[in-house]
């Protein structure tokens, strides 16, 4: 049963890769890393199942934060062209496809 | 095995087996659709459907515990930031501009102008 979910889950994620490679806009791939990210997490929550290794859930965990985290800072940048002190920069305007 | 235990694990073995499903169908639409507007659509079904069916699979499968615990608190973590992260990439993609595919502007055919 867990094999099942961690193949299925595992094709999920190189359908989302090969979106990640072929989307046009940078918001697809923004979109694409994040779906990549969430499979991960459901990936090591199976795996940690499988292998009979109850802490996979802390990394699994630890994974989730992190993706989110890495895909606001990813909008961020792309928004402001900077992550740390945005107040400073020039307003671009907003054009790019 | 007990009655009770048979019927934890068919219903532990439903819930993933279906998680697992949203999540394939999640991840083709994502593949397959046309224009980004329609991929958020696709990447939300497999985050939300998908995840809340396989972790409460786990849970059950995991019974009560420290895991089933770690499991809740994955899942009400991704339950957070899943709709969050979505929204900011659609608003970072809307303020810059992209647009979904037949998107036209003007309003002057609007029946009620607000």
């Amino acid at each position: 049963m867990f094999s099942l979910a961690a193949i299925a889950v595992f094709a999920a994620m190189f359908l989302v890769l090969a979106r990640l490679i072929k989307g046009p806009t940078l918001y697809d791939r923004v979109l694409a890393v994040n779906a990549f990210g969430t499979k991960t997490v459901l990936f090591i929550g199976v795996v940690g199942f499988l292998a009979g290794r109850p802490d996979f859930l802390d990394i699994a965990l630890l994974y989730a934060l992190i993706n989110f985290v890495g895909t606001i800072a990813v909008l961020k940048f792309f928004r402001y062209r900077a992550i740390g002190d945005v107040m400073w920069t020039p307003q671009k305007k907003e054009n790019n496809k | 095995m007990s009655g009770w235990q048979l019927f934890v694990e068919i219903l532990s073995w439903v819930l993933i087996s279906a998680g697992s499903f949203f999540v394939l169908v999640g991840a083709i639409g994502v593949y397959r659709f046309p224009d980004f507007w329609t991929r958020l659509h696709a990447a939300s079904v497999s985050e939300s459907a998908g995840v809340i069916l396989m972790l409460s699979g786990m849970i059950i499968q995991a019974g009560w515990g420290l895991i089933a615990v770690k499991l809740l608190i994955i899942g009400v973590f991704l339950f957070i930031t899943g709709p969050t992260s979505t929204h900011a990439v659609a608003n970072a993609a809307l303020v810059s501009g992209l647009r979904p595919k037949n998107y036209d502007d003007d309003t002057s055919d609007d029946p009620d102008p607000a």
